[in-house]
């Protein structure tokens, strides 16, 4: 079984990098087949590890006791039918006539995450951010002064400040705040280096380790012949 | 109705996770579990949505015969297989008890044959991508450009054990110079200092989409119907 | 058409071609080098290190087939040293594939290096939730209100591990395995701040660069990419010898990567080269 799994593994994975030579019937195969594989893969997990034991579980126990006997027996808790209801409302975008339901359970997704979010960006993405600018500007570790520290120290305060100084659209940069918004680009453009950088890094594992699986199934091959 | 009930859902919702924040005893704190716990079945719905939709488009895309329809057939026929022997756990244990992804059954045999090598597959082509995109876009034309091409390289020698071999020769006082060093020390105070001002930047922007959101001011969900 | 219009005006399926002898080439040679840690993954390492041998950890997946080259070696080795300091395993996903993406570590790493861990008591799978954010946010207060079995099925309350688990608080520390969207920052918002845990990971390269802002106070510690799995591939052979011998996959993987990443900055130069070229011969035509 698993030689089989190497080989159709291997064999979808040529006919999407035949790609790279062109566009062919091969690559367009493997494509949709993605496409299709990958959406019932999500819809089978989302059912069998959500809906099933925390909604259908939960609003009538007796439903699962042929599939998760462990559940059967619990108390039912009916306020469950409210998320399977506006679950149901979600689907109707479905059915063009009643489409307009959806947005009631639209509007219950997007409520949740505007009001989970402010309260989170608040907090970690806001003032934990200020609260991790405010850093010495003179660093001083075991040995004294550290002029290496204090350098960094500097460049990351000023950094932050001329970054978000280059943000901030509604003054002119001109003057003295053109001068820090021109800082802050600077500073933006080795950020964003670093993320190319970065990104070449992931981009270039990935494929190594395609090319790896690769190797895997011509090894399988050459032991069959060896 | 239809516009007036999902802002109020909105504002319900919303503002009751916002009040559970700054209140977090009952009703407030079990308002959010319960609040939280409708949000992730309501997603599973929005999977089933995916799904739905996924074959309402290729089967219209099959019955208008447009370009490529054949693979929707494709696309189809994978949706349907992998949905069936996901639901009815096909090989795995007896019944429908068990885990989906229990060894020997063929939903997990097709997630190893079929997803796994496509889905990564399609994500190794960027490498190549990227080195194209490098060698024909990536121009020193600005200071700025120039900046962030330095930092890149930088990042790109320095993230590998190759790094070493660059500079290993400088003497210990010119050791900051070190093409690894430089590389961390980018990452941790250049790179942290741009990345925090965006980040600050972002959450203020969600900060007040948010509030926008729940007091509907602004309501992305209600689409363009009169 | 001269030399310099010809290098840049190259057919990409050259280049395609170049940058794929660039990963092959190494891989069949077995090109590798000496890692070393740096601060930001040595802490992790030692946070794991430092812990109480039966210390609960959560460990959850969140990635899948597309980022495995990246988060499966650093998954990998997380595992393995906490199995060798016999801390508790909880293992869940984020992700839908993240559920398969651990069933791999667990056969692979528990099962097959240490079958003496006994599923319930050293280790247990409570798989996927959907809801991302929505299902961390629920378990900071109550985390069998989700969990109400493990993923094979059996009730929570007959898995004798979690029964003083209440909530994210009881954990000693998470260390997750992120690919993007929900992941670390996700888990540093959402239960790492407002619970007061100490969060840490391993993110792929795309996403490191923007999280460096949550280090070192609200993240522990973070390996970025397949280099900061090498690295604490190498935190953990240098305290354990006896992996010295084990393969050690991002360890052998950077090799081809370091020639890769040389060959890109080649075609940068090259490109530039040609660029300015091109550039001076059409001011001097103007």
């Amino acid at each position: 079984m698993y030689a089989l799994q190497v080989w159709i593994g291997a064999l979808l994975t040529l006919m999407i990098f035949s790609f790279l030579y062109k566009d062919n019937p091969f690559y367009k195969f493997a494509e949709h087949l993605f496409v299709g594989v990958s959406a019932a893969y999500w819809m089978v997990v989302g059912v069998w590890g959500t809906m099933v034991p925390n909604m259908l579980a939960k609003i009538h126990p007796p439903l699962v006791r042929n599939i998760l006997p462990a559940l059967a027996n619990a108390e039912p808790e009916y306020h469950y039918i409210i998320p399977c209801i506006f679950g149901i409302l979600l689907l109707t975008r479905l059915i063009n006539p009643i489409a307009w339901l959806s947005r009631w359970a639209l509007a219950f997704i997007i409520g949740y995450t505007a009001g989970v979010r402010f309260s989170r960006y608040l907090q970690s993405d806001f003032v934990g951010q200020i609260k991790s600018t405010l850093i010495p500007i003179v660093a001083v570790n075991d040995s004294g002064f550290s002029i290496g520290m204090t350098f960094s120290h500097v460049v990351l305060i000023v950094g932050v400040v001329c970054g978000l100084i280059y943000f901030f659209f509604s003054k002119e940069h001109k003057g003295a705040f053109g001068a820090a918004s021109r800082v802050g680009i600077y500073i933006l453009m080795v950020t964003f280096g670093a993320s190319f950088g970065y990104t070449v890094m992931a981009r270039i594992s990935l494929l190594i380790g395609r090319m790896s699986f690769l190797g895997e199934w011509i090894g399988m091959i050459l032991g069959w012949f060896s | 109705m239809r516009r007036r009930i999902p802002i109020i859902i909105t504002f319900v919702v919303g503002t009751a996770l916002i009040l559970a924040m700054f209140i977090p005893h009952a009703p407030f704190s079990s308002l959010d579990e319960n609040l939280s716990v409708y949000f992730d079945i309501i997603a599973v719905f929005a999977f089933i949505l995916g799904g739905g939709n996924l074959i309402r488009v290729h089967l219209v895309k099959i019955q208008r015969k447009k370009v490529d329809w054949p693979y929707s057939i494709v696309c189809i026929a994978g949706f349907l297989f992998m949905l069936i022997i996901g639901f009815f756990k096909v090989g795995g244990p007896p019944g429908l008890r068990g885990d989906f992804l229990a060894e020997g059954s063929w939903f997990r045999f097709m997630f190893e044959a079929v997803f796994n090598p496509l889905q990564a597959t399609m994500f190794s082509l960027l490498a190549f991508f990227v080195a194209s995109a490098a060698y024909r876009a990536f121009r020193a034309k600005t200071k700025e450009a120039t900046i962030l091409l330095i930092s890149a390289f930088i990042i790109l020698v320095g993230r590998t054990p190759i790094g070493h071999y660059f500079t290993f020769w400088l003497p210990k006082q010119l050791e900051f110079l070190h093409i690894p060093t430089l590389a961390n020390w980018i990452m941790g105070w250049p790179n942290t200092a741009g990345q925090r001002a965006i980040m600050i930047g972002i959450a203020l922007g969600v900060i007040a989409t948010s509030l926008r959101i729940i007091l509907g001011i602004e309501r992305p969900y209600l689409g363009a119907e009169k | 058409m001269s030399v310099v219009q010809k290098l840049g005006n190259v057919d990409r399926r050259i280049i395609f071609l170049l940058i794929a002898l660039a990963v092959i080439i190494p891989l069949v040679f077995n090109i590798s080098f000496m890692e070393h840690p740096t601060p930001i993954v040595q802490v992790i390492f030692d946070k794991i290190e430092s812990l109480p041998e039966g210390s609960k950890v959560l460990l959850p997946f969140d990635y899948g087939p597309s980022t495995a080259p990246e988060l499966e070696p650093m998954a990998t080795a997380v595992t393995r040293h906490c199995c060798k300091k016999n801390h508790k395993m909880y293992i869940m996903a984020l992700w839908p594939t993240g559920q398969a993406q651990a069933l791999r570590i667990i056969e692979n790493v528990i099962e097959e290096e240490f079958p003496d861990k006994v599923y319930g008591t050293d280790y247990v799978h409570l798989g996927y939730k959907a809801g991302g954010y929505g299902l961390i946010n629920t378990i900071l207060a109550d985390l069998k209100k989700m969990y109400t079995t493990d993923a094979p099925g059996t009730h929570i309350d007959d898995i004798a591990m979690m029964s003083d688990i209440q909530n994210l608080r009881d954990f000693a520390f998470i260390c997750n395995f992120s690919a993007g969207f929900p992941g670390l920052k996700e888990w540093v918002q959402f239960a790492g701040d407002p619970g007061d845990i100490p969060v840490a990971g391993g993110t792929t390269a795309v996403s490191a660069p923007l999280l460096y802002p949550y280090y070192p106070r609200q993240m522990l510690g973070m390996m970025g990419g397949l280099k900061g799995a090498a690295e604490y591939e190498a935190a953990l052979v240098h305290q354990y010898p006896e992996y010295e011998f084990v393969y050690q996959r991002a360890i052998a993987i950077m090799g081809p990567q370091a020639i890769a990443h040389l060959v890109i900055i080649i075609f940068i130069i090259i490109g530039n080269i040609t660029f300015f070229i091109e550039k001076k011969r059409q001011k001097k035509i103007g």
